[in-house]
């Protein structure tokens, strides 16, 4: 019968980034792959929720939401859209520099895409300040019509429904800001190259839903018909 | 299954160890920071059987106050607190995590014959925010309490004036210990099993723990979103949940049950996983049907997310959705059933050895088959206008989830105690234990299912004076529940004071948790394990080989 597992990993057993329990970085890099898509699916299911409250919504009060979301600017939610879009090429490039073990390349298209996520937090940031001006505000802190605009029906549900959606949506960008920060200064560390990359690619991966999310957010919110 | 270990064979009863897992270091900070998923296992042990013994405490309250029709010491305010706590607690901070996380944890690499769970720090951080949300419940209960029923239903969930967005946030956080931990044991199985073992080579505990993990990783997020709507709602008032402001109470119910039906299976496929294991150990015989039961596992997995509607027959939903959801919910009885049957078919003609652990199982198999078989009235439209919301649905899922899952985890914990703390417990008390348990249980719920069927409402604090000689009946019971469980906690804690030390395997197992010794190494195997057949291969089967597999 065969001799307990062989130790012919070849350079792998050398390789630092190597955690013990794991026998090669294959094996260590499928895992945090496998795990990385197992979180996406949860994500997803989460944000699922919130979109089954979105469609309820617009069944219940159909022409409200379509009268409410006039409010919204296409302007600003346009702009974001084209900057998450490239952003995700620009997060792309920067998996396929570590691929490379190119770590120039890592920290030029990591920065970038780091510039196209502050950039869609500043619009946001000008999207709703001018909400709070208005009074588009969620809820029971809905006062539009103090401020002369008057929406038929219970807008305060979509607007409910619009600050829980792009708020969370939000807060992920803000995660990924603060993960992409993280990989730039194990970047700078030169932690990265072809052998380990798991973890920009993981990051990749985070970007490209949080991009997704706003795929269906945008249509859903700014564009109904 | 022919496993060799190491160049070395171990002698399970070699008195020359070396250092376990409990003794590899030492102080409490080694304990605090550890990633060794076997010490993650027995804090996790520790914790859940803490929550266990508080909210066990109040439901021992609940049911002396019942003991008579009218108010003893608790005002109704106080009643709907404390059963409250006492399902909250026991659900999201017991039995959620009592057998995947503690056993689990514990048992899965070394089933795999794996050195760790695939992400060790992010077991840890399970731990801790497990450890967080557990503070949040605790200050709940010191902050004003909560009285929504552990289902925090909408509209009154946002009007009492209780600490709900405290509890809730507690529930919530709790949700993410579930899902990475149910996320790290999906990882584990696919990337780390030994070079041998195969998906139908793993023992029937993991494939339990995988369909667990499943439903964890899929059905969890919903309650966060849940969870945290309804914190908005408080906070900013959204309206989405509440008719006043145009929302919908009945969405929030079908939100809750995506989450909270498929949990009853996250708190149950781990206990058919343990009693898997306990009757074909200690019947000496290969466990019948091996892949019906890994699929069934599987199976009901698929089915729990689409039966939640049958929370809400009389809540206003349309008949044909009703119907859709009572033929759904019956279609569960079938993997359930295979799985019964094959334990059963396993026990005939088995050498069948009546220690503490199979008289657990044996319990198991009455408790659970009771609990599942009154499902179906339940799950029958017409009859469940009847037994909504009566002592007959307590009594049912009490049935299937402290007859069920805690009865299998307290046989695990006798099953693999050996294993774990390196001692063994005393037979004798471990069955008096079992016998008290077991009586306590029956006499306390059975009542139960005949005051439910002559109409006593559940969460009321006081009941017309007809129901009163059944109510005491039960609550003598729940005294009788209690006496065991508190004889089987000084027992266990006495073993560890014991001199002599566990063999490496007391049952002849098979599976790998048995060819490491006891407790195990730090890093579980000298050198990882090659697997060469099925975990339930005895050697009274074939008699031409060894116990301690050939070489």
């Amino acid at each position: 019968m065969s001799q307990a597992h062989d130790h012919a990993h070849g350079d792998d057993d050398h390789n630092p980034f190597l955690a013990h329990h794991f026998d090669t970085m294959g094996q260590q890099a499928g895992a945090a792959k496998l795990g990385m898509w197992l979180f996406l699916a949860t994500e997803i299911l989460m944000f699922s929720g919130l979109f089954l409250a979105y469609f309820i919504t617009r069944m219940f009060y159909p022409e409200m939401v379509l009268e409410a979301h006039e409010h919204l600017s296409k302007i600003h939610g346009g702009v974001n859209t084209i900057v998450l879009l490239t952003s995700s090429y620009t997060m792309a490039m920067c998996v396929r520099s570590a691929q490379t073990s190119n770590t120039a390349g890592i920290k030029r298209w990591l920065l970038l895409t780091m510039g196209c996520g502050g950039i869609f937090m500043f619009v946001k940031y000008l999207e709703y300040s001018a909400k709070f001006e208005h009074g588009m505000l969620p809820g029971k802190y809905y006062s539009a019509h103090l401020h002369g605009y008057e929406i038929d029906g219970l807008p305060h549900i979509f607007f409910g429904v619009y600050f829980m959606m792009t708020g969370l949506h939000g807060f992920h960008v803000l995660i990924g800001l603060a993960v992409m920060t993280w990989i730039y200064i194990r970047a700078n560390r030169g932690d990265f190259s072809a052998s380990n990359y798991a973890a920009v690619e993981n990051t990749g991966l985070y970007w490209h839903l949080v991009d997704l999310v706003w795929i269906f957010l945008f249509p859903l919110l700014y564009l109904v018909k | 299954m022919s496993t060799q270990p190491a160049s070395t064979s171990i002698n399970p009863f070699d008195e020359n160890r070396e250092t376990d897992y409990l003794r590899a270091k030492k102080g409490l900070m080694s304990w605090l920071v550890t990633v060794d998923h076997k010490r993650l296992g027995v804090m996790y042990g520790l914790a859940v059987l803490f929550f266990f013994l508080i909210a066990g405490l109040l439901a021992i309250l609940l049911r002396t106050e019942l003991f008579t029709p009218d108010q003893d010491f608790m005002s109704a305010q106080t009643y709907n607190q404390v059963f409250t706590l006492h399902g909250a607690i026991m659900v999201f901070l017991f039995i959620i995590p009592s057998v995947p996380a503690a056993m689990g944890n514990f048992l899965l690499p070394l089933m795999l014959g794996a050195k760790d769970v695939a992400f060790p720090r992010l077991n840890l951080l399970s731990f801790y925010i497990y450890s967080v949300a557990s503070v949040f419940f605790i200050a709940a209960l010191l902050n004003g309490g909560l009285d929504t029923g552990w289902t925090f239903y909408t509209p009154y969930s946002t009007q009492s004036g209780t600490a709900v967005v405290t509890a809730t946030a507690g529930a919530f956080i709790a949700g993410f210990s579930s899902i990475l931990t149910g996320l790290n044991f999906i990882v584990t199985v696919h990337k780390m099993r030994a070079p041998g073992m195969t998906w139908n080579r793993m023992p029937l505990f993991v494939w339990a723990i995988y369909a667990t993990a499943v439903i964890q990783v899929l059905a969890t997020p919903v309650l966060a979103i849940t969870l945290l709507l309804i914190i908005i709602e408080r906070v900013l008032g959204i309206g989405i949940f509440d008719p006043a402001m145009g929302g919908d109470p009945v969405l929030f119910q079908h939100f809750f049950w995506f989450y909270s039906h498929p949990a009853v299976y996250i708190m149950i496929l781990p206990g058919f996983g343990i009693i898997s294991e306990l009757i074909t150990v200690h019947s000496r015989k290969h466990i019948f049907g091996y892949k019906a039961i890994a699929l069934s596992s599987v199976a009901i997995a698929v089915i729990s997310f689409l039966v939640w509607g049958h929370h809400l027959f009389v809540s206003g939903q349309s008949e044909l959705v009703g119907i859709l959801f009572s033929f759904l919910t019956f279609a569960v009885g079938v993997p359930t059933a295979i799985k019964v049957f094959s334990w059963i078919a396993t026990l005939y003609r088995g050498s069948i050895v009546y220690n503490t652990s199979m008289w657990y199982a044996m319990a198991f198999l009455w408790t659970f088959s009771v609990g599942g078989l009154t499902g179906l009235p339940l799950s029958t439209l017409a009859i469940d206008v009847h037994l909504h919301d009566t002592y007959f649905v307590v009594a049912h899922f009490h049935y299937v989830m402290v007859g069920g899952t805690v009865v299998a985890f307290i046989g695990g914990i006798h099953h693999w105690w050996g294993k774990i703390t390196g001692k063994m417990f005393n037979e004798t008390a471990g069955k008096i234990g079992c016998l008290l348990v077991f009586i306590g249980f029956n006499v306390t719920f059975m009542t139960q299912f005949f005051l439910g069927h002559q109409g006593m409402p559940r969460r009321y604090y006081a009941y017309l004076p007809e129901y009163q000689t059944m109510h005491q009946v039960s609550t003598v019971g729940s005294w009788i529940l209690a006496a065991g469980l508190f004889w089987i906690m000084i027992y266990l804690i006495a073993s560890l004071f014991n001199k002599s030390r566990a063999p490496a395997n007391p049952w002849g197992g098979v599976s790998l948790e048995w060819h490491t010794q006891s407790p195990p190494i730090e890093h579980n195997f000298h050198e990882t394990p090659h697997v060469h057949g099925s975990p339930y291969d005895f050697p009274e089967i074939d008699k031409s080989a060894g116990f301690h597999a050939p070489h």
